[in-house]
């Protein structure tokens, strides 16, 4: 009863200040107050807040452990620092530039920001990005800038200078990173042509791999490739680090959608399905193929799963992406155990294979599988099946071509001054101790 | 008195010292060792990466004992180590010239 009366008061009392507004006309200023006030959605920004940490898990403990569980045990600590201090150093190349190349407006619009938001500069905690805080929306894309470059680590692990490596990943940020990411997420030529990429299938995927495939190419093989054993030293830890990719790309893929709304609970469940579905084709064609299927088939099934959804995750169904799924983890096992042996290139721990293959199969997939049809979304306004096909076939050759020549500039520039590998004898001792000083386990 | 040194599959430990201790063998020495036999190694696959994997983890167990035991002791390891497949292991008997338990001095059979 109390309840009752008290909603009627309340009712009663807004009635009568609606009747006192309507009368006052209010000054533009004031509408303009009242619609900053409006735009920040609370259950939003909470939902942000967390998927930004849940793709911090992703990348530290997730990909380190994912990556350390598969080299061998002299390299552990090695791998773990290349992804740990990624991370870090670029959180913060993305606040001090990085950010605002990728989502300022510049004087090349098209192909990548200015400098207008260097060092944040202007962004207030009043400042609003859609519906929530713009510090949470820099936060957020700040951890894909970080995680990124941490994809590449495994293509050369085992092998790279540390130094060289950071001075790349920085380059690499700066000159491919933020572009790619402008012209897909911040109004250049991508987003233009009406290419779909919802969660970062060129802008982290198909980058990542290329950058990989190139690295790889440049160092060349490790010591002792294809003739000593390169197996991995704990596959328990792999699939430790592989289930918190897993739980962590829930940040990433529904967090894309920056907002908790009915389009996030379509990519919640495209998201785990595929990766589900991506498990399944792996194991699948490993017992087809090779008799047993394996712990790390299974793992990198799911991350393949996982890269080829990322960006169709909201303009597929449910089905849709267990198509994806499934297409995508037996086209990366192909690419994984045959393409790279016949082509004879060493990425340690697959980055091409895994994340630019299955991100091609996601974006090139999802221009067939978001017809309404198929239980997708439906195309935008004049394209079809044919011509968004053809749309994300040149968002692709644009970020490979880019991503490509720009990663053998880099690799070749530091080889020449700084050296990429480390020495013969550093290398065969491990690089925990040569280039770390440390050691991961004592017996 | 003989020194037996006996390689065997590692699940097999348990039940062989067991076997041992009951026939009255006071003490042995385990070591966790890798080697290849008629077994040879076997293969496995990463990703596609095959690699050959020569070296088999097996269980070396050293026992000294007085002749008269030697029997049972080799009789004992072999029932309760074979499985009949293939890569069970081995027994080897050496001569023992002398043993001397440190903390009180003893020699011969009375240090064993």
């Amino acid at each position: 009863m109390k309840k009752i009366l008290s909603k009627f008061s309340l009712a009663g009392l807004t009635g009568l200040l609606m009747i006192g507004f309507s009368h006052i006309a209010m000054s533009e200023e004031m509408v303009a107050v009242m619609e900053e006030v409006a735009t920040i959605n609370s259950g939003d920004t909470a939902w942000m807040i967390m998927a930004t940490i849940l793709v911090l898990l992703m990348a530290i403990p997730g990909l380190a452990l994912f990556y350390g569980g598969l080299v061998r045990s002299k390299n552990m600590l090695s791998v773990l620092m290349q992804v740990f201090v990624t991370f870090s150093m670029m959180s913060v190349i993305w606040v001090l530039w990085g950010y605002s190349l990728a989502f300022s407006e510049g004087p090349y619009n098209d192909y990548v920001g200015g400098l207008s938001l260097a060092f944040l500069s202007g962004i207030t905690g009043d400042s609003i990005s859609g519906t929530i805080p713009e510090f949470v929306f820099v936060t957020f894309q700040l951890t894909f800038f970080a995680l990124t470059p941490a994809l590449i680590v495994g293509a050369f692990a085992e092998r790279i200078k540390f130094s060289s490596l950071l001075v790349f990943l920085a380059a690499w940020g700066t000159l491919v990173y933020a572009p790619i990411c402008h012209m897909v997420w911040g109004g250049g030529i991508i987003s233009q042509m009406g290419a779909v990429d919802f969660a970062g299938g060129t802008v982290v995927h198909i980058n990542a791999g290329i950058a990989a495939l190139v690295g790889a190419i440049v160092l060349g093989k490790r010591i002792g490739y294809g003739k000593e054993s390169m197996a991995p030293h704990n596959l328990p830890f792999t699939m430790i680090g592989a289930s918190l990719l897993w739980a962590g790309w829930f940040g990433f893929n529904v967090g894309s959608e920056l907002a908790a709304d009915g389009t996030a609970g379509l990519v919640m469940i495209n998201t785990q399905v595929a990766a589900a579905a991506g498990v399944l084709g792996w194991i699948v064609m490993e017992w087809i193929s090779k008799g047993k299927p394996s712990m790390l088939g299974g793992a990198s099934g799911a991350i393949t799963g996982l890269v080829a959804i990322t960006p169709a995750c909201a303009v597929v169904g449910p089905l849709g992406a267990i198509i994806l799924g499934i297409v995508a983890s037996i086209i990366a096992y192909w690419a994984v155990t045959s393409l790279k042996i016949s082509l004879g290139y060493d990425d340690s721990l697959d980055v091409f294979g895994i994340h630019g293959v299955a991100g091609i199969v996601g974006a090139l997939g999802l221009s067939v599988l978001m017809s309404s049809q198929l239980g997708g979304t439906g195309y935008g306004d004049g394209m079809s099946m044919m011509s968004q096909f053809v749309v994300q076939a040149k968002s692709i050759g644009i970020t490979v071509v880019w991503c490509g020549v720009v990663s053998y500039i880099l690799f070749k520039i530091i080889d020449v001054t700084m050296g990429l590998r480390v020495s013969e004898e550093d290398e065969r001792t491990g690089l925990d101790s040569t280039s770390h000083g440390e050691t991961a386990y004592r017996s | 008195m003989k020194f037996v040194t006996a390689i065997i599959k590692p699940f097999k430990l348990d039940e062989v010292r067991e076997a041992l201790s009951e026939i009255g063998v006071q003490g042995i020495t385990v070591t966790e060792v890798k080697g290849f036999g008629r077994q040879k190694g076997h293969t496995e696959l990463y990703r596609g990466a095959e690699y050959v994997i020569d070296f088999l983890p097996k269980v070396k167990l050293e026992v000294a004992v007085s002749t008269k035991l030697l029997k049972k002791v080799i009789e004992a390891i072999e029932k309760s180590a074979v499985t009949g497949k293939i890569g069970d292991g081995k027994i080897f008997v050496m001569d023992l010239e002398e043993v001397k338990r440190i903390r009180t001095g003893e020699t011969g059979e009375d240090a064993l």
